[in-house]
């Protein structure tokens, strides 16, 4: 079973359209969307939800205001400005602030501070028309997405394995950070879509660089490739330097965010240059992956 | 003013309408511009800053004292974030795990842990033009960029008029870089991905009790912008702004020109939108 994730630092530049048409092209996969602070794959997939399991994760502190005595001792300690001081010098607890390290629960001199574990979010196994699909929705303001997309990338693998499917296919997040750590950590490709603009360019350059530290095979598309073609060429050379395959160049098409519009994965919306460029880019995904 | 530029969804434009607004109010107001998208921050290719100062950021992680050390496993317990593992003859720190809270510093009962900086990024400030730029950078395999938000913002003005431009999502970078926003400005594009994330982005303003509004981008793609103006309408939040699909919008921004080089027209339009801001927040 070999697992393939889809990328890109810059968000929006198609990488849940680029997944969606690998899961419609697909024979014999799992499906994963492993973007749970923003997931979008669902919405082309239409998935049938079979299980729902609830996601607890982290803590946060609370404060009794009729235990506490105002003494203060927590306050200068807590290093995530969390904690707030009322007129009267008792303390209370800002949600949104609190990383939940129990810091001021083990300093209190009367016990007035309890950790709460809480549900941050919830994931899902589903039915799709193209395989089984794990996928996951954070809290609003929830922190631990990088422990959710674990979460979901074990369901996942668990999936292939139990049904003999040999390939899990992943959507992965925008960013560096440690949603996109976590998708990528035991991958066997990374697929990374970019576009010829300064910040698709300079976001691909990022990313690849973190792909390559955790040392994971990358190879590059271009979408949009014909909006500005000067940049594209830059991006074909700078991959063509560091050995990295560009296996596709889809063009700047309207009936893309069309297809997005009506819910279909874009491979069975149309057919045109661009969708043969995806298949094309799929054909390639298989052969490296083989 | 403080004005977050967020979105939910990546790609609908929010650094387009942030470098815009800034590059609008530069000649009548005193603005800040913040790029909080420390993952991907790209403003400065619009802004094209000159950047004078650089500042290394760097979050404590625990240094074990092997020689006051008795293993008796306090730290990895009191540690929230199994950031140390006590064996029976040696500490393990992973730093990676650690979000420098200190707790195992403050508690350790033989006092065998100092810490140590672990550097995370940059924190860089200078101009561009009449605006103050300042952005983070997370180094390259750092997980966590919330400190580095932190640091970046322990440098926000807010007696001048500040706007930041955020990261994508709703999670813990987002938070960080909105906290203590008098207004969010929520980028959205009429894409079921656009109108999805657009109501993640609003609950999570909502759920912070920040006042927002919503610029409408690339508004007459698919079936044009009426499912989101549905929406923004039964949340009663104001559609501020709309901005067109168009091909040469885009083939602008692949040069890194700003919008308002490519049509100055919209200068007035972005001025509009901030005066709207002004009065939602008074």
């Amino acid at each position: 079973m070999k697992q393939v994730v889809v990328i890109s630092g810059k968000g929006g530049t198609g990488k849940t359209v680029m997944s969606a048409c690998f899961a419609a092209l697909s024979r014999n996969s799992v499906l994963a969307d492993v973007d749970v602070d923003a997931s979008n794959l669902h919405l082309l997939l239409h998935p049938e939800i079979r299980e729902r399991h609830v996601f607890k994760s982290g803590r946060k502190a609370r404060v009794n205001p009729d235990k506490c005595t105002a003494c203060g001792v927590c306050l200068p300690l807590c290093r995530f400005e969390a904690l707030v001081e009322d007129s009267e010098g008792k303390v209370s607890v800002s949600p949104f602030s609190c990383e939940g390290c129990g810091v001021c629960f083990h300093v209190c001199p009367v016990q007035a501070i309890g950790l709460e574990s809480r549900v941050s979010g919830e994931w899902y196994v589903s039915k799709t028309k193209y395989g089984p699909f794990v996928h996951a929705r954070l809290g609003i303001a929830e922190e631990n997405s990088g422990k959710l997309v674990t979460e979901v990338r074990k369901k996942a693998r668990e999936i292939a394995e139990r049904e003999g499917r040999d390939l899990v296919i992943m959507d992965g997040s925008p960013g560096i950070g440690c949603p996109v750590i976590a998708s990528l950590a035991g991958t066997d490709l990374a697929l990374v879509v970019t576009e010829p603009t300064p910040s698709g360019f300079h976001d691909m350059e990022r990313i690849v660089a973190l792909a390559r530290h955790f040392k994971i095979r990358v190879v590059c598309c271009i979408n949009k490739y014909d909006l500005n073609l000067e940049n594209s060429g830059r991006i074909e050379k700078w991959c063509d330097a560091r050995s990295i395959p560009v296996v596709g160049e889809v063009p700047f098409e309207v009936a893309i965010p069309e297809s997005v519009v009506r819910g279909i994965p874009y491979v069975e919306y149309a057919e045109n240059s661009g969708t043969q460029e995806i298949r094309k880019i799929w054909r390639s995904l298989l052969d490296l992956l083989s | 003013m403080i004005i977050s530029v967020a979105s939910g969804k990546g790609g609908t434009g929010k650094t387009t309408v942030a470098v815009s607004l800034a590059l609008s109010l530069e000649e009548m107001h005193s603005v800040q511009f913040l790029d909080c998208d420390v993952e991907e921050p790209n403003a400065r290719f619009f802004l094209k800053p000159q950047i004078n100062e650089s500042l290394t950021v760097f979050t404590p992680i625990p240094e074990i004292d092997e020689s006051r050390c008795n293993y008796c496993g306090k730290c990895a317990q009191v540690c929230a974030y199994h950031a140390l593992a006590v064996l029976k003859d040696t500490v393990l720190v992973f730093p990676e795990l650690c979000h420098g809270c200190g707790g195992c510093t403050l508690l350790c009962p033989e006092r065998a842990i100092k810490e140590v900086g672990k550097r995370i990024g940059v924190v860089e400030s200078g101009h561009a033009g009449k605006v103050a730029f300042l952005q983070g950078r997370l180094d390259i395999g750092q997980a966590m960029s919330p400190p580095l938000i932190r640091a970046l913002k322990k440098q926000m003005n807010p007696g001048r008029t500040v706007i930041t431009d955020a990261p994508p999502g709703t999670s813990c970078p987002v938070v960080e870089s909105v906290k203590g926003s008098d207004f969010c400005l929520l980028v959205t594009e009429p894409t079921p991905f656009g109108l999805h994330d657009l109501e993640l982005a609003a609950a999570t303003a909502r759920e912070m009790d920040i006042p927002c509004g919503v610029v409408i981008n690339r508004a007459s793609l698919g079936n044009g912008d009426g499912k989101v103006r549905d929406f923004c309408a039964a949340e009663e939040i104001p559609v501020l702004m709309t901005i067109p699909f168009d091909r040469k919008i885009a083939e602008a921004y692949s040069r890194g020109q700003t919008i308002l080089e490519a049509f100055p027209a919209y200068r007035e339009r972005f001025l509009e939108l901030f005066e709207r801001i002004g009065k939602i927040e008074s």
